[in-house]
């Protein structure tokens, strides 16, 4: 791993707590999402993203408003960072009509075009050409935007990532390409998947700049993401960055997981990135117990006032089931 | 009125894009240095040069993901996907991205995008080369289905699919490119939807489009020698279908027959049946018959390929039959 040592330098304290507290509502996010799944509120696939926090919350770091991004169908922590209302987010996993995409997407299909998050796509690998075309068309305006564009290990095997990336390399477009590596392809391991595992090394075959970072460590994360959204904002092409991270659930709320071990999910807890992070904040003195008392409280009241928004609702007219599938 | 091929009223619309619009720019296998491979982009990258002009490497799915994209943020692309049976590698962006994202994010997001295409058989091009899977396409709601017959819609309705704020596909039938015809460079965009009588008559309804025009004409000519007058409608579009138009026709002839290149089993023409079903039963002295090609994979051999194909004797036949 070619992860460098930023991850040491001590952020600002405002900053690091920005990070942590931006983790952990994510973390808590999904948290209610999966007690309102077994309650019965939210239905339909529900795929969260417990584990990989650091990376959305890292990449964010260096994208900016006029930047686009284009997610998968695990996307409630890159949309939450992106900064799609919170509340919107829940009512749309109600499939209410105040939520993000009117109820008509779910969990997999959360759409801002006002914030420029492109959904939430649900066909493995189909969001990167759609990001190739979202830079080709800043590029031909001479406009100098970042589009990031999450996936994760299951895409590196799609036909289409390969043609996305030779698109990119070959017209240098500015396209982050962030590869989320947690190892498993739904239940696919990535070593039944893949005949070469370094999937950076893959990107580097298309000419693409690419590492692989710790996907745990925040801080890493944020840095080398830094550097990949520098380095695509220069001109020059796509870099492409592959986190290296886990998921600490199932694949979906349906997944009884027989396809990994207890040991191996425990393993990876050990390395939390939420609660890594806060011991390493305590250590340099940062965080103390009431700041996470705070951090705590202020996240459930947000969740719990977007639980009463999604509740109180209303749903789409049945009326309106065909509005929006043409603009005539 | 000006005299041209059909290849050149679609690149005379593409040239008046490409001059009048900023945001407009081609892309697609071979579109540029090669000229296009039924040539309709001749010239263009002269003129316009390697940005607006763009040639693609044979990677149908991610070229058609990136027009999506660039659709979305705000550039109008044409693309162009060589021939049918090669977009069936970009059917998942078709389907999945490009028909379904506006919906998908309650109505935030457009795709104004053209995918233009060459559809159908005879040129003894085989099985990979030569089927009309427009139908397929027709099926999907969120997209516009258009297949230009006469050289004048080859340029008026890509005008007017440039003018759409949603995804259109065109089917440019390939043996059309050469035909020609007149076209009045002035009138601006036809109107998506809406079908045409080509032909007027009283006796029998001939529906049809694209690449069949055509022979059906040519059988409309025959059946009139025995007295038969048939009304010969051109859809332009299948989607959105102009249902009326044909039911209008067919109150007046009382008899239809659908002529479409495509296989029978699960085709458009069983579509435009049960639309004469649904709406004009009672309109009807005979069941509605289809002329489709035989349920074979297209083959080489020049009489096969006939054999295989609608031909105007057999649409003649199959209308002389309605009458015994």
């Amino acid at each position: 791993m070619t992860t460098e040592h930023a991850s040491l330098r001590r952020p600002e304290r405002d900053h690091a707590l920005a990070l942590l507290g931006e983790m952990l509502r994510i973390r808590r996010f999904e948290d209610k999402a999966a007690e309102l799944y077994q309650a019965g509120k939210i239905r339909g696939f529900l795929h969260l993203y417990d584990g990989e926090e650091a990376v959305a919350v890292g990449a964010m770091q260096s994208i900016a408003a006029d930047d686009s991004i284009v997610s998968t169908y695990r996307e409630h922590g890159h949309a939450l960072v992106r900064g799609l209302p919170l509340d919107c987010l829940m009512a749309e996993m109600y499939g209410k009509a105040n939520g993000c995409s009117r109820g008509r997407g779910g969990s997999m299909h959360f759409f801002d075009a006002s914030r420029r998050f492109y959904g939430g796509h649900g066909i493995v690998g189909s969001g990167l050409p759609f990001a190739v075309g979202l830079a080709m068309a800043d590029k031909l305006r001479d406009e100098k935007h970042v589009t990031a564009c999450l996936f994760g290990d299951g895409a590196v095997a799609e036909g289409i990532f390969h043609e996305s990336l030779n698109l990119a390399a070959l017209w240098k477009l500015p396209v982050l390409f962030l590869c989320e590596n947690n190892l498993y392809a739904m239940g696919t391991g990535i070593e039944r998947a893949l005949s070469e595992t370094d999937i950076a090394l893959k990107a580097r075959s298309y000419a693409i700049p690419a590492e692989a970072v710790d996907g745990m460590d925040v801080l890493a994360v944020e840095a080398s993401a830094r550097r990949a959204a520098d380095a695509v904002r220069q001109g020059k092409g796509p870099v492409f960055l592959e986190a290296r991270t886990y998921r600490f659930r199932g694949h979906s709320m349906a997944d009884p997981q027989l396809y990994r071990g207890k040991e191996e999910v425990a393993e990876w807890m050990k390395r939390d990135p939420i609660t890594n992070f806060e011991e390493r904040l305590r250590d340099w003195g940062f965080l103390s117990d009431s700041d996470v008392r705070d951090m705590e409280g202020s996240i459930s009241a947000e969740i719990d006032a977007a639980v009463a928004f999604a509740e109180a609702g209303p749903w789409e007219p049945v009326e309106d089931l065909t509005r929006y599938v043409t603009s005539r | 009125m000006k005299r041209m091929t059909y290849r050149e009223a679609v690149r005379s619309a593409l040239r008046e894009a490409l001059q009048n619009d900023p945001r407009v720019f081609i892309m697609g296998e071979d579109v540029g240095r090669y000229g296009g491979y039924y040539a309709v982009t001749h010239g263009l990258l002269e003129e316009f040069g390697p940005e607006r002009v763009r040639d693609t490497p044979l990677s149908e799915a991610a070229y058609v993901g990136a027009g999506i994209g660039a659709a979305v943020n705000g550039m109008r692309p044409i693309v162009e996907v060589t021939t049918i049976n090669f977009s069936l590698l970009a059917l998942d962006q078709i389907l999945n991205s490009a028909a379904t994202i506006r919906y998908m994010s309650g109505g935030q997001i457009n795709i104004p995008l053209v995918v233009r295409m060459a559809t159908g058989a005879g040129r003894q091009l085989a099985a990979q080369h030569s089927h009309s899977l427009e139908g397929w396409y027709a099926h999907i709601p969120g997209i516009s289905v258009l297949t230009p017959a006469t050289v004048a819609d080859g340029r008026g309705l890509l005008l007017a699919a440039l003018n759409e704020p949603d995804p259109v596909f065109i089917f440019e039938h390939a043996t059309l490119y050469p035909l020609e015809g007149e076209v009045d460079e002035d009138a601006g965009p036809a109107k998506i939807g809406e079908a045409t009588v080509r032909r007027t008559g009283n006796h029998v309804t001939l529906v049809t489009y694209g690449g069949s025009l055509g022979k059906t004409m040519e059988a409309a000519g025959q059946l009139a020698d025995e007295g038969i007058e048939a009304e010969v409608i051109d859809l332009r579009s299948l989607r959105p279908l102009d249902t009326a138009t044909i039911l209008a026709s067919v109150e007046k002839t009382h008899r239809a027959v659908v002529v479409d290149e495509a296989w029978r089993t699960g085709s458009f023409a069983a579509e435009v049946g049960a639309q004469i079903m649904e709406g004009g039963f009672d309109l009807l002295d005979w069941p509605v018959q289809r002329v489709c090609s035989a349920e074979v994979p297209m083959p080489y051999a020049k009489h096969m390929e006939d054999a295989a194909l609608p031909q105007a004797s057999t649409i003649v036949q199959v209308v002389k039959e309605m009458f015994q």
